[in-house]
């Protein structure tokens, strides 16, 4: 496979961009008039969020392959996603933590819908590690596996559903995070942040998925010998 | 991968070079054989060769991990006996080859049902339910189950387990019918038993 | 016989086994009455006194989120007992009808716990109005839909007890605010169709994938 050798070029590249990201949120960035520095967050919270949804469907897409027409090697593929999801799902949670401490002096608030659904997304996929694990490696787990990703997927967008819903009745939207437009700079930092985080996300796709594969063929090897 | 088609070919079972692992553990490596239509193929081994997991790959309920296995044939013309009697045991025989009957499309299967219990000495424990029933019993129950829609293709694992000597007998009589007409793949320990109604071998190691 | 006619009696005549298998064994049926009685009785002492009717309409879907729960549990026993799965997997007939079966089994039994919650819910705590009632029925339809399915997942499992709540309950969650909504939120239509919406979605969905849980 050549696509492998590309790989430490690419994590190279990354390394370099997710530095330029940082350097324009913090530096070049404006500072944003009502929120002052904790706005900063933003140009990291939102390109993870989008980055976890992005895992998520890529890891529902794969299952939905797997399903379709078969191999192997789109349960890993699968499982990589997601578990790149869950990870970037995690980081939303604390950077949303974070900015909900700056912005509102807590550090958690049920007001905020995007980091409920995250919440809920994230006890969605540690359930999905937990049935990987309890059931036996071979066909019957990857289809298993492969329709739990399908219905989280699902998930998305009907807790996103639901989670506005119930922001009616339990806890009024008080705080909204819609401050004043963006501007060029502003939009331009997002953008860079964005391309940094999702090329970040398939570059520890790509190395967990290398990772797993040795490990595979090592043990392959090891049984052949034996 | 399991490719399932009609079609009158020659062989009924084909199998190339079949590896079947679970988890790690590699149950069964390059397995070949092939079964004709109307085939009697024989599968012995010693414990723990593969033979239940060769079986229940034929069947349709596992896929192998590698290697080509074909059957040729619809979903329902297959007979399966496996280790588990693969009935409800809080249900009657009669329930269970009702329901399984009305599954498997069988048209006359208040008939078939009565027919088998009686051959199969179990007319009189019709209406009991099979958790009440003894070993020998279940396993001819399973056999009912498994003849219930008549099947093309029959895939018996170790059809002789716990079966007393008039069991045994009924299924001998039964099989020597079949054979010839049917295809049959049968796993067994004591190969002597069946030794007249074989046309093919296989022995896994 | 039409090939949906044929579907449905498959899917009546596996439901109507589970129902036969129940009244026999009467294994879980009881122990649901029970214990959706029970929880009641143990919220009146959780909840202090004075507390709005709107925290134990709350509590209320606890009861028959944890309630459906023990019902699931134990959905797939008789298919795993004897191996009978493996006997309907390779039977002709449509997989997803097995699927459907099961779900209206499961449904019967939890509708029928509900026909003593909701009463003993309006004797001990808060009346219950005709679109909470609408929430209920709507909101059980989706909790046995997608139940089913997870509990089948949970069968094949090795911890397949402590497997199937993780499994479930973040997926019951829009089914929560879907029913606490409909109880007791003025706008109780939107509530409904968002239900209703609910069901639809992880029907298909359910429906379309059950064959690739229980088959290589």
């Amino acid at each position: 496979m050549s696509s492998r050798n590309n790989l430490p070029l690419l994590a190279f590249a990354t390394a370099a961009l997710l530095g330029i990201a940082v350097a324009l949120a913090l530096l070049v960035a404006p500072e944003d008039v009502d929120q002052g520095v904790s706005q900063r967050i933003f140009y990291f919270h939102v390109p993870i969020a989008l980055t976890a949804y992005l895992c998520f469907g890529l890891g529902a897409w794969k299952a939905l392959r797997l399903l379709w027409v078969g191999g192997e090697r789109r349960d890993l593929e699968s499982y990589t996603w997601i578990h790149q999801g869950t990870i970037f799902g995690a980081l939303t949670l604390i950077t949303g933590s974070i900015w909900a401490k700056a912005s509102w002096g807590v550090w958690w608030s049920w007001g905020s819908n995007q980091l409920v659904l995250f919440l809920v997304l994230f006890l969605f996929y540690c359930a999905y590690f937990m049935l990987r694990f309890s059931v036996d490696e071979g066909a019957r787990r990857e289809r298993i596996c492969a329709v739990y990703a399908l219905f989280g997927v699902a998930l998305i967008p009907v807790s996103f559903f639901a989670i506005r819903l119930a922001s009616d009745f339990i806890h009024p939207t008080v705080f909204t995070r819609e401050g004043p437009q963006m501007t060029g700079t502003m939009f331009g930092t997002f953008l860079v942040c964005w391309a940094a985080i999702t090329l970040l996300a398939y570059v520890m796709y790509r190395i967990e998925l290398v990772g797993k594969r040795t490990d595979a063929n090592l043990r392959e090897l090891r049984e052949a010998l034996s | 991968m399991t490719v399932l088609a009609s079609g009158d070919e020659r062989s009924v079972v084909h199998g190339d070079c079949i590896e079947k692992r679970y988890g790690r553990k590699r149950v069964l490596r390059g397995v070949s054989f092939a079964v004709p239509r109307g085939g009697f193929l024989v599968v012995t081994g010693s414990n723990g060769a593969g033979k239940t997991t060769l079986l229940r790959l034929v069947a349709g309920l596992a896929a192998p991990t590698r290697g080509v296995l074909e059957v040729n044939g619809e979903r329902g013309d297959l007979g399966f006996l496996g280790h588990e009697p693969l009935v409800y045991r809080e249900l009657t025989a009669l329930e269970n080859l009702e329901l399984f009957g009305r599954l498997y499309r069988v048209a006359d299967r208040r008939e078939r049902s009565g027919m088998l219990l009686e051959r199969f000495g179990l007319w009189d424990a019709r209406s009991d339910r099979v958790s009440t029933y003894s070993r020998g019993m279940v396993q001819r129950l399973a056999l009912c189950r498994a003849l219930l829609h008549e099947p093309a293709l029959l895939v018996l694992d170790e059809p002789f387990t716990a079966l007393d000597d008039d069991g045994a007998g009924i299924l001998d009589t039964e099989l020597a019918a079949l054979a010839g007409d049917r295809t049959v793949m049968l796993s067994t320990h004591d190969p002597a038993r069946v030794e007249a109604l074989a046309t093919d071998r296989l022995v896994l190691t | 016989m039409s090939s949906l006619t044929l579907y449905a009696s498959d899917v009546v005549a596996l439901a109507r086994k589970d129902l036969r298998l129940e009244l026999r064994a009467r294994d879980t049926l009881p122990a649901m009455l029970l214990f959706v009685l029970s929880t009641l009785v143990v919220f009146h002492f959780a909840l202090p006194t004075g507390t709005s009717a709107d925290a134990a309409y709350g509590l209320l879907w606890i009861a028959i989120v944890f309630t459906a729960l023990l019902g699931l549990a134990r959905a797939w026993a008789p298919e795993r007992e004897g191996g009978a799965l493996d006997g309907l997997v390779l039977a002709p007939c449509d997989r997803s009808a097995i699927w459907l079966g099961k779900t209206l089994a499961v449904l019967v039994f939890l509708t029928a716990a509900e026909l003593v919650a909701l009463p003993a819910f309006a004797l001990f705590f808060a009346p219950v109005d005709l679109v909470a009632v609408a929430g209920v029925v709507l909101a059980s339809v989706g909790i046995c839909t997608v139940g089913s399915l997870l509990a089948a997942m949970a069968a094949a499992s090795r911890g397949r007890e402590v497997i199937l709540p993780l499994l479930f309950l973040p997926l019951a969650i829009p089914l929560i605010v879907g029913g606490v909504g409909a109880g007791i939120s003025p706008q109780g239509a939107s509530y409904l169709s968002f239900l209703a919406l609910y069901d639809l979605v992880f029907a298909i969905l359910a429906w379309a994938t059950f064959e690739y849980v229980i088959t290589e």
